[in-house]
């Protein structure tokens, strides 16, 4: 009995020791990268970096300010495609939808979000870019379009359901037409918790590498307009780190500090909006 | 007036309404669009390369795409044996960290270790690959790569020069990245968990562990699995990180020290550059495969998912 | 009064029980005599619950709760410090509010879920086991043929004996039940208190209860518990019909909750 009881414990201390040391096995290498990010990261980042575009191949110099601009253009045009679709989806599914149809497209939505991105680039490439005859920052934009609608969708309408019955009432009895209750009421005072979706989709779609590949393509310059290709900071990290050249390994890290703080300061602002509720 | 819900809809007699609730249906069934676009976009672009090698396409492993030979199997072998043995480092790393959260420490450190783990999943793909192969790529070569192949060069999974690029590093910057996806899921199904269960084991006189082999994994089970294979889906997926670690290499090889080439691996080097119409219309058969295998462990993995925490009120 | 101290099975001194900054159970002293029922009533958020987990140490598994004073199970006390709770909470089971039969497993495996802790078992014993446990918690003639189906399949009041002869089968010698019946229908709730009736042969019983007719039907002692405190304990028949303090009578009449 005393040994059997031994045994049990000694097995309980072991997996105890597993679990903690599962656990720092998992967030080692989260402490690598981000020692890299910021040692490699803050030893290349200069000035240059936002001003300038890039070099020709094997020149020291150069930055990603095109990239920059680019990545910022191309999630503006995506949040301008996607963020309707998604919080008016939402909308349909938690104010009007009946229950079977909505359950339906709450998992198209979560099965849309597990579709590979790279996909998502190839079928928009079929559907744009061939027509158009050329890759385009609109190609680019709609593949991150696509990438953040189920996300919006499934976060908005989350936050819709949160908003108590008897608010929309309220504005109901006042004799508010349903469709400005919806936009003046529920949405309203959902807002903070769809800013935080919205904010973290945004931050997702920000380091999408795979769907510009062939709809945004990149572009070693300037460029602006949306029929034409366009530079991406997480195109030019990729391309950057892939080549034979230290320098552009450098630009790699300085660009892969400022995607990273990007994205945290994104979902920072978001976490900050999901508390100040 | 009396308030009805919505879905009644007595007449109003407003175009408001009628146009708002419209534009939200067009915009709601957009989704089911979408993915239905999606297949039949990705079909209908492969058709070519269908009609031309049919089911040849997956058991041949000859890809020459100046020859016009399309074979897939290279890259579907590749995808597979990455994504599986990430997936077998992955699970037992991510549940243990799972329970580590839920069932070890207090709230307070649990609360801090998930907030790191969403921040490692929160990392951009290409972040990954920057980091693989600009740092683990030439430490694998130096150091772990001909340590492996010294003492067991004799099995044929350690067999090979060491590249440092290899199966090796696609398969643990696979491992890196899909931890965090299983783990802060396997979190919410574990926090589903109702304590009466807990309770129950440990009133039986169960110690923490046998509590946990008891009580919480069997009753997680389903939304466990759920979540080791959407991290299957991720991992099969996955694109950048694996093309910028993987050597890019389409020949068949079972040991982990040579270079490989995955599906969306070969999409993304070749696809915007394909050499002819066939060449591109075989990159989309392949992504066709990809599609398919990545619609079905996801349609499996949320049906397990929803089984668990819908019942239970969480959301995954 | 001294008959019962003398073989008392469960001896709670001055035990206090908080949660965080709330003073949950105070200053309780009280004792429990082998092979009785205990009963404990009170107002709902009275500590009555508190109290009885605190005997098997559940609060243990939260993190906020702090407990002093001394439980004593057979005159040794279970919080010592060299004390280990795995060791003790098999000599004090646990049947709870709700029924929590494992979902995952058989009613067989259910049974000996407990027993089976505690080293490989062979086959023939564990059957012995099985239908001792549940004959014993009369589910027998309704299982028997379906051992190995789903526990989840049994009816709410199976299940509640289900997990009562789960507890059983490990052999305990206290039996802590919190309110076990009041999820319960009104003839399962009947089938339990005949259970506990006929288990206290073996088993010192303590019982949480806020039905008042229950704690009259199945106790043999009653103790009052009000805002943590306890206002009175003593023989059933006496605490129902003769209670010495105002409140136990307010609470017992029905004037006050």
């Amino acid at each position: 009995m005393m040994t059997a009881i031994l045994r049990r414990k000694m097995t309980n201390g072991l997996m105890m020791l597993a679990m903690l040391a599962a656990t720092v096995t998992v967030l080692v290498p989260l402490g690598l990268i981000f020692f890299y990010i910021l040692k490699m990261g803050f030893s290349s980042i200069n000035l240059d970096l936002f001003t300038q575009i890039p070099k020709p191949p094997g020149e020291v110099g150069g930055g990603m300010a095109n990239g920059i601009i680019g990545s910022g253009l191309l999630i503006g045009v995506a949040s301008l495609i996607g963020l309707p679709l998604g919080i008016f989806g939402a909308v349909y599914l938690s104010e009007y939808g009946t229950s079977r149809i909505s359950t339906m497209i709450r998992f198209s939505a979560d099965v849309l979000s597990g579709v590979p991105s790279i996909i998502t680039g190839m079928v928009v490439y079929g559907l744009v870019v061939v027509p158009m005859k050329g890759f385009s920052a609109l190609a680019g934009s709609l593949a991150l379009a696509l990438i953040m609608i189920p996300i919006v969708l499934r976060t908005t309408e989350e936050q819709l359901k949160m908003v108590p019955m008897t608010l929309r009432e309220a504005s109901l009895a006042l004799g508010v037409p349903l469709w400005r209750t919806t936009l003046k009421v529920t949405l309203k005072s959902a807002l903070k918790g769809i800013v935080t979706g919205v904010l973290l989709a945004v931050a997702r779609v920000a380091g999408e590498t795979a769907p510009l590949l062939f709809t945004a393509l990149g572009n070693m310059f300037w460029s602006h307009k949306l029929n034409e290709p366009i530079a991406a900071l997480p195109l030019q990290i990729f391309n950057f780190a892939i080549s034979p050249y230290d320098d552009w390994h450098r630009l790699a890290w300085g660009g892969a500090l400022v995607l990273v703080t990007l994205m945290f300061s994104l979902s920072l602002l978001a976490r900050w909006f999901g508390r100040a509720r | 007036m009396i308030f009805l819900p919505p879905r009644w809809n007595i007449k109003r007699g407003l175009n408001g309404d009628f146009v708002f609730k419209g534009m939200t249906v067009l915009f709601a069934f957009s989704i089911l669009g979408i993915l239905l676009l999606m297949t039949v976009a990705m079909y209908r672009q492969s058709l070519p390369s269908l009609a031309k090698t049919g089911w040849s396409f997956i058991t041949a492993k000859e890809w020459d795409p100046v020859e016009g030979n399309f074979g897939a199997l290279p890259y579907i072998h590749g995808s597979l044996l990455s994504s599986l043995l990430s997936l077998a480092l992955a699970t037992p790393l991510s549940i243990a960290t799972a329970l580590f959260i839920t069932e070890v420490t207090n709230r307070r450190l649990g609360s801090m270790i998930a907030a790191l783990v969403e921040l490692l999943a929160a990392i951009p793909s290409v972040i990954y690959g920057l980091w693989g192969i600009l740092v683990m790529a030439p430490w694998l070569q130096r150091t772990v790569e001909p340590f492996l192949n010294d003492h067991f060069g004799s099995l044929p999974f350690f067999s090979g020069a060491p590249y440092g690029v290899s199966m090796l590093a696609a398969v643990l910057i696979l491992m890196i990245m899909i931890v965090p996806i299983i783990t802060s899921i396997t979190k919410e199904v574990l926090l589903a968990v109702p304590d009466s269960q807990r309770e129950a084991a440990i009133a039986l006189g169960a110690t923490r562990w046998e509590m946990i082999r008891m009580a919480v994994l069997p009753y997680g089970r389903s939304g466990i699995l759920g979540a080791v294979i959407l991290g299957l889906g991720r991992a099969i997926g996955e694109t950048m990180a694996v093309t910028m670690v993987i050597g890019n290499t389409p020949k068949i090889s079972w040991s982990l020290l040579d270079p490989g080439y995955t599906m969306p691996s070969v999409i993304a080097n070749e696809f915007a550059e394909a050499s002819s119409d066939l060449h591109a219309a075989a990159l989309m058969e392949i992504g066709l495969i990809l599609l398919v295998i990545t619609l079905v462990i996801n349609i499996m993995a949320r049906l397990l998912l929803w089984s668990v925490t819908r019942t239970a009120g969480g959301k995954a | 009064m001294s008959e019962v101290t003398m073989d008392a099975k469960i001896t709670l001194e001055q035990l206090n029980v908080h949660f965080g900054t709330n003073h949950a159970v105070k200053d309780v002293t009280m004792t429990m005599a082998t092979n009785s029922v205990s009963a404990i009533i009170g107002p709902s958020g009275c500590g009555k619950s508190t109290v009885l987990r605190s005997i098997n140490r559940m609060h243990d598994l939260t993190p906020s709760a702090r407990v002093s004073g001394a439980i004593l199970l057979d005159g040794e006390n279970i919080y010592c410090k060299e004390c280990d709770p795995v060791t003790m909470r098999r000599r004090v089971g646990m049947v709870f509010q709700k029924p929590n039969p494992f979902p995952a497993m058989s009613i067989y495996d259910n049974v000996v879920a407990g027993y089976k802790l505690n080293g490989r078992a062979r086959r023939s014993e564990m059957d012995g086991i099985v239908e001792q446990s549940l004959q014993r918690v009369s589910l027998w003639d309704e299982v028997k043929d379906r051992l190995h189906v789903n526990a989840m399949q049994l009816s709410g009041g199976q299940q509640q004996r289900l997990c009562i002869a789960r507890t059983i089968a490990v052999c305990p010698e206290v039996i802590l039940m919190d309110e076990p019946c009041s999820a319960l229908d009104p003839i399962s709730t009947l089938k339990v208190e005949e259970l506990i009736d006929e288990l206290k042969e073996k088993y010192t019983i303590v019982i949480v209860t806020h039905n008042m007719q229950q704690a009259a039907r199945v106790s043999d002692t009653t103790a009052f518990f009000y805002l943590g405190e306890l206002i009175e304990m003593g023989d059933t028949k006496k605490i129902f019909t003769n209670p010495e303090k105002k409140q136990t009578e307010d609470y017992i009449t029905g004037r006050f909750g």
